[in-house]
């Protein structure tokens, strides 16, 4: 469509929202739908249909409002209501023109509400992310209008370089960086690539991007499928995201049927088309090379890297790949620009970071907070502490490639230089805290099983060491350790993460690494129990020699 | 493989202390082999696609923190690599020896003792013993195909036999299942060899499998029969003698 | 007057293996004579001795740690020897004793004493059984000597050569290390 039509459109959907006198969003994310909020949402609506108010009251669903284990969460105008269930309905309705209803208050000055700054979920709570009119009323497409018809490829790669912005994938890496390797490569044909494969336990950051917002994400492919050179793009998703999928699919095929992908975008001579992938659920499909393999319709199995996908990725051409949440920060920074988005966060973190809060805290779900902010803050002040009156112990970030930090290094700002200071990774974002109640020995057992399950098979250091490095820790924790073992775990970890082929080996043993680092006490207690290699066995074979009788 | 062409740019660059010069386009291990330094491979083979899981080419390269497969990694101008350290021969060994623990290597009773790279390599890398526990899975042996065997007990799932079936016979009989620990070689969709429609008995996999995995049959121990009815005159001859 | 320094000890061990590594020794042929007068053999399957003396010097391992009774062996050993050497792939990687560990306890049983009996002759009682008293514990697993007591020197092969032996026990009374790997071998 062109310029104009797609403001018209925009502007009478705004007129449509301010129409109605009153709004209602119900989360409509996995994690409230698993709470029953569609039911809470149909009888919102019948409720508000029963009162003859369809015109007065705005009823929808809407993105992740973060406060995932308080949900159903129900926004009435400026009241937020937790914990909603169906047959509450009546009193919500009748509350907006009347008190709240406080049985069902949901505090938003707590911190875990004003403490955050949103850019990539700014749009969370606020648009219903099926329809593609309430979306252009809240701004979608109108950065990738700026782009194409105010900007040239490289000012936009300038911008994104000048922003900042590093990738929210895992590594860090710089994404204007990457965009200009993409664009700099020859051939006729590039691809993009989003990667929503979001393998890690604990993680669900991307999934509610895609989820809550899946035009922003197209948005920010499109933006850099012109910054690069590009005209066809895959997102790449775990099919075990049924609701992302069928978001991303219904957005896909609005933003066709409006011409916001296809042919000729804005009048212009861009053009641009996303296909979608389903992955079938293996970690190590999140892997660049892996994920185009399966892509490929081959094997989801890494290769050595260079060639690194920017010059020869999907189908040999170069390859722009980044991950959801970085594709998500792409429109805002072209609408604030870039000064803007450098302003938050610190000197070499630019921006916000959403983490998936889980463990034994008060508040789990979903935060979205400047980069630098201290580890206590958001333990503390934004999830609430650890409940119980249980004492703190570890936060382990970065899911099986990240590691564990001890109460000690609280302090520390999170950015992607501190935390692999610490032995861990920043990683995607999932963010799982233990309390004392937590044996470290366990939690670095159950994510080397994780690994050993995940390994592709293809390098013999991950293939085999994960599965040996499991042994071990299997058997210390089990009270049945030998006195090298401890060594034994040191020399297998470092010679697991240099000779591995790709990231998933190299950083396998973060998470033993760390918590040998931090809480080696727990290691050796455990040994303790063990019994004393070297000792006589309790039958000796003087003096029993028995077998089951027949 | 990449195609290298005659013309191509020559660099230089130095191994093991050695100024060497090379064409554009090659890998390290070419060239250290081309100039006879030895770099222990399993999974390479000349003329197969690049696979890079055995680890055991990896060496170091000057101002590089990582250690990088030789067999992967194409030369640049002035490249200082070093391919034999303690530290490489080290995980070498570890790489030699998680083999050997992960499935059951019984060289004393293996088809393969005496003409197998793995066992070999152990040799020459100094493996006189395995310091990890061992796996002792319960693996089985295929034995549906006419002229050969498949003995999963031996296989270190390098994929020569994976890859030389696709890229060489055209086949594509063979391909990996599973993941991690459990992968395993099988053909077609997982059936009996000996029920594979696609393959054409060319016996490629079983002459460049490195190990006892792939053999022929008719080569163990237990089946050394002699065939005396295959001389059938001889009783005869008897008889008439009589 | 003048005492004869006391020889070195050596003691050779028979696990779980075939023998074979300790005819191996024996394949010395002559060289037995020369060990004789530089060493003295206080404990093999060779000499008389039935329990594993102290202040041992040098221990030759043959086998697998099979059975309870080898454990306690292996212990013992370990306590007694000044240096411990595995000798051949049983001892060094469990070899074809450890053929059994793909299998649990109970099926090997079953498999070894009662489909494998002979058939009953007739009018005899059934013959299988498993057998009760006087035989060690067997362990679930067979496995290295190494990963029950800790081991000085691997000698593998199946058996390992006279060659090898010879020079392992050569350079071990010379105080030195052997460096083995040219002449022996997994499987050799
Ligand atoms: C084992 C493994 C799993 C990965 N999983 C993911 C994933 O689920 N999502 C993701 O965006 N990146 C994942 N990555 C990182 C990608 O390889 C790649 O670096 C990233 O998608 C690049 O995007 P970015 O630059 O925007 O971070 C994974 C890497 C490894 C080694
Ligand atoms: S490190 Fe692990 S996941 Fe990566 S290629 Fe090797 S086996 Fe596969
Ligand atoms: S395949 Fe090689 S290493 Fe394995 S048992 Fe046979 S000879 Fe030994
Ligand atoms: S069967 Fe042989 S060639 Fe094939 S993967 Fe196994 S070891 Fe390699
Ligand atoms: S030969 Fe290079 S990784 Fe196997």
């Amino acid at each position: 469509m062109k310029a104009e039509e797609m403001l018209n459109l925009a502007e009478k959907a705004r007129q449509d929202l301010d129409h109605f006198q009153h709004h209602i969003h119900v989360c409509t994310e996995s994690g409230c739908q698993s709470s029953q909020s569609q039911a809470v949402l149909a009888s919102l609506t019948a409720e508000v249909n029963r009162r003859g108010w369809q015109d007065r009251v705005w009823v929808k669903g809407v993105g992740c409002m973060g406060l995932c284990c308080e949900g159903p969460l129900v926004k009435c105008d400026d009241r937020l209501y937790q914990r909603v269930r169906p047959q509450d309905a009546a009193d919500l309705v009748a509350s907006l023109e009347a008190e709240p209803v406080e049985r069902l208050h949901c505090d938003t000055e707590q911190p875990f509400f004003t403490r955050q700054k949103l850019v990539v979920r700014e749009n969370a709570g606020k648009i219903d992310p099926e329809s593609l009119l309430d979306c252009l009323a809240h701004g979608a497409y109108q950065g990738l209008l700026r782009v194409l018809t105010e900007m040239t490829p490289a000012a936009v790669i300038q911008e994104i370089t000048a922003s900042g912005l590093r990738g929210r994938g895992g590594a860090g890496f710089p994404t204007g960086l990457k965009w200009s390797t993409v664009a700099k490569a020859g051939g006729a044909a590039k691809y993009v690539i989003c990667n929503g494969d979001e393998g890690d336990p604990g993680a669900f950051m991307d999934r509610s991007v895609m989820e809550g917002d899946p035009h922003r994400v197209l948005e920010g492919m499109a933006i850099a499928a012109y910054a690069v050179g590009a005209d066809h793009g895959v997102i790449y998703v775990r099919a075990e995201y049924p609701l992302a999928v069928k978001r991303l699919n219904k957005a896909i095929n609005q933003a066709r049927r409006h011409e916001l992908l296809g042919l000729n975008i804005f009048g212009t001579h861009f053009q641009f088309n996303v296909e979608l992938r389903l992955g079938a659920g293996a970690f190590v499909c999140g892997e660049e090379t892996a994920l185009i393999a399966s892509v490929e319709g081959r094997r989801g199995l890494p290769r050595p890297r260079p060639p690194y996908p920017a010059n020869e990725g999907l189908y040999g051409a170069p390859t722009l790949i980044n991950n959801v949440e970085t594709f998500a920060n792409v429109p805002a920074i072209i609408q604030r620009g870039a000064a803007w988005f450098a302003g938050i966060g610190t000197a070499k973190s630019k921006g916000t970071k959403v983490f998936a809060l889980t463990g034994r805290v008060r508040n789990t779900g979903l935060i979205e907070v400047p980069m630098g902010m201290s580890l206590r803050e958001i333990i503390y002040d934004l999830a609430g502490g650890i409940p119980e009156g249980k004492a703190f112990k570890a936060v382990q970030t970065g899911g099986p490639s990240g590691g564990c930090i001890p109460a000690e290094h609280l302090d520390i700002p999170v950015d992607y230089e501190s935390l692999t200071r610490l032995g861990s990774i920043m990683g995607s974002g999932g963010m799982i805290v233990m309390d004392e109640t937590s044996n470290m020995v366990d939690v670095a057992r159950f994510f080397m099983e994780f690994c050993m399950t995940e390994s592709c098979g293809k390098c013999v250091p991950c293939r085999v060491g994960t599965w040996q490095l499991h042994g071990i820790l299997d058997r210390i924790s089990r009270g049945q350790g030998k006195s090298g073992d401890l060594n034994q775990l040191q020399e297998l970890c470092a010679m697991v993460k240099q000779t591995s082929l790709c990231g998933l080996g190299q950083s396998a043993p973060n998470p033993v690494l760390s918590t040998l680092r931090y809480f080696e006490k727990e290691y050796r207690a455990l040994l303790e129990k063990a019994p004393a290699a070297g000792a006589a066995p309790a039958n000796s074979a003087k003096t029993v020699a028995l077998e089951v009788a027949p | 493989m990449k195609a290298v062409s005659a013309t191509a740019a020559s660099l230089t660059l130095n191994i093991d202390g050695q100024d060497l010069s090379c064409r554009a386009g090659e890998t390290i291990l070419e060239v250290a082999r081309e100039n006879g330094i030895a770099i222990p491979t399993l999974c390479w083979l000349e003329g197969l696609s690049l696979w890079g899981g055995c680890r055991l080419c990896l060496v170091e390269i000057a101002g590089s923190p990582k250690l990088h497969a030789a067999c992967a990694t194409v030369c640049t101008e002035g490249l200082h690599v070093t391919t034999n350290s303690p530290r490489l021969t080290h995980y070498r060994r570890m790489i030699v020896e998680m083999l050997l623990s992960e499935r059951n290597h019984v060289c004393s009773v293996c088809v393969s003792n005496g003409h197998c790279e793995l066992q070999s390599l152990a040799q020459k890398l100094g493996v006189d013993h395995v310091s990890l526990p061992y796996r002792f899975p319960k693996l089985t042996v295929d034995n549906s195909h006419d002229l050969f065997r498949m003995d999963h007990n031996r296989c270190i799932l390098c994929t020569r036999c994976v890859r030389v079936c696709a890229e060489v016979e055209g086949a594509h009989t063979k391909d990996v299942k599973g993941r991690g620990i459990l992968a395993a070689i099988i053909q077609d969709l997982d059936q009996p060899w000996g029920d594979s429609k696609t393959c054409t008995n060319c016996g490629k996999c079983v002459n460049i499998c490195p190990t006892g995995a792939l053999t022929h049959r008719g080569t163990a121990v237990g089946e050394m029969v002699k065939k005396q009815e295959f001389l059938p005159y001889l009783t005869l001859m008897r008889g008439c003698g009589k | 007057m003048s005492t004869t320094p006391a020889k070195p000890k050596l003691a050779t061990v028979w696990l779980d293996g075939c023998s074979g590594c300790h005819m191996s020794l024996l394949d010395l042929d002559e060289r037995l004579l020369i060990l004789a007068e530089k060493v003295e053999v206080v404990y093999s399957p060779a000499v008389d001795p039935k329990e594993f003396p102290e202040g041992v010097d040098i221990t030759l391992i043959e086998g697998a740690v099979s059975s309870e009774e080898d454990r306690h062996k292996a212990q013992l050993i370990r306590a007694r020897s000044r240096l411990v050497v595995s000798l051949g792939d049983c001892a060094v990687t469990a070899n074809v004793p450890g053929m059994r560990n793909y299998f649990e306890k109970d099926e090997l049983f079953q498999r070894a004493y009662v489909e494998n009996a002979d058939a009953p002759a007739a009018g005899e009682a059934r013959r299988a059984r498993l057998p009760v008293l006087g035989v060690p514990a067997l362990c679930p697993r067979a496995t290295p000597v190494h990963e029950v007591i800790p081991v000085d020197l691997f000698v593998p092969g199946c058996p390992p050569s006279a060659e090898a032996i010879w020079l392992v026990l050569t350079e071990l009374l010379a105080g030195r290390m052997p460096q083995v790997a040219e002449l022996t071998r997994f499987g050799a």
